[in-house]
């Protein structure tokens, strides 16, 4: 065996060694790695309980209602087979809309009223001029559902 | 074919070879960033959602997309080094890795300037966004090991070891919008088939991605050319050449 042979098939084995180590702490942190829960997840109380934790989902469309005179709104946040109730009062993303995917930070609350400290809004990989997303929308294809015309900046 | 590449490990080649490439590379790169800032910034239509803040794209999507290729880059030059005993394989990776740590920089910067607005947060602890900080401290590990050393042989073989080791978090970066839930959006370009973008805004993309690919190139060549004057310095090409 050449020396050059023998350096490669040692790297190869470190390597391979090393990937080896990242997949199973990979799959070790797997839990720990979900940046939020589902309402389903909650729901059947697969979310730790009685602490800070993030829920993501859907705004429901026609869900969001505010207090005249007040800063709170609340809405639905809707995955495909549950709802949860979010409480907020504060600034809302600019990607903020009704259909648009959030993640709502806070603690599931007795009443089941899901109370939100910070809202952040998750954008999709979609990119599109507004002609193409009403179009979209006029097709009825799923991806032109939230089609709105932007807010001038 | 042999010899080519023979010819490519003996420094005066290379040095030679670099000092021809590195003004075409920066042309070129030059021109079409220009080309693609335009395209970006008055040619791309604005985001249905988005309106004109989608545009630091053209700059968050290459730098990001650069910081993980430079580190592949290391790690595959710094295995040569080790594997074939080639120092000039290592003076790639020396040379490359301040690059890769400041397009890692600015994909984060971009990155959280527009998650600011848009998700409503500069910075989360998402899978992605951790993965790409931990990325940053691959590079800064790199540099620091080397800088440890005086002799280049041995900071080549000790921080070889980082870059190759570190590659793991390339894929976990970016596979990690698939593996796990983030904050982060899912690959937009990537996906072969169907890219979720229209073509009007993915030209500039593309534009930009490979201006970005020759910028690091053009600066890779000037600082590979002092990676190797530094190497060989006692060497007696150099007087001849200079």
């Amino acid at each position: 065996m050449t020396p050059r042979r023998q350096r490669m098939i040692g790297l190869s084995v470190a390597f391979a060694g090393v990937v080896l180590a990242a997949v199973v702490a990979v799959q070790a942190f797997q839990e720990n790695m979900l940046y939020f829960y589902s309402p389903t997840a909650i729901i059947s109380n697969e979310a730790p309980q009685g602490r800070t934790l993030r829920l993501g989902g859907l705004v429901e469309t026609g869900s969001v209602t505010r207090i005249p005179g007040e800063l709170e709104v609340r809405f639905m946040v809707v995955d495909t087979e549950n709802r949860i109730e979010v409480a907020y009062a504060g600034v809302l993303p600019d990607l903020f809309r009704e259909g648009q995917g959030v993640i709502a930070i806070g603690e599931l609350e007795g009443d089941g009223v899901f109370r939100a400290n910070e809202v952040l809004a998750k954008h999709d990989e979609n990119y599109m001029p507004p002609e193409v997303a009403e179009m979209l929308k006029e097709q009825g294809h799923p991806m032109g559902e939230n089609a709105t015309t932007p807010t001038p900046e | 074919m042999w010899t080519w590449f023979h010819k490519l490990a003996s420094p005066p080649h290379a040095y030679r070879l670099a000092s021809l490439l590195q003004p075409w590379l920066f042309w070129l790169a030059t021109a079409l960033m220009a080309m693609g800032a335009y395209g970006g910034l008055f040619v791309a239509p604005s985001d249905y959602q988005m309106g004109d803040a989608f545009r630091i794209l053209y700059i968050h999507a290459p730098a990001a997309y650069m910081s993980m290729a430079i580190y592949v880059i290391m790690a595959v030059t710094s295995a040569i080094g080790m594997i074939w005993r080639i120092k000039l394989a290592f003076a790639i990776s020396a040379a490359s890795a301040p690059l890769g740590a400041w397009f890692t920089a600015l994909a984060l910067a971009s990155g959280a300037i527009w998650g600011q607005p848009m998700w409503g947060t500069w910075w989360v602890w998402d899978a992605r966004l951790t993965s790409e900080l931990i990325l940053l401290f691959l590079y800064f590990g790199y540099m620091g090991l080397r800088a440890a050393y005086d002799d280049p042989n041995q900071a080549d073989r000790a921080s070889g070891i980082i870059a190759i080791v570190g590659v793991i978090n390339v894929p976990i970066i970016k596979f990690s919008v698939d593996w796990w839930n983030t904050l982060h959006q899912p690959a937009t370009i990537s996906k072969l088939d169907n890219p979720s973008i229209t073509a009007d805004m993915l030209w500039p993309l593309l534009v930009m991605i490979v201006a970005f690919n020759l910028f690091y190139g053009a600066v890779l060549m000037n600082r590979f050319r002092c990676e190797i004057l530094n190497r060989e310095r006692n060497a007696r090409w150099l007087p001849e050449l200079l």
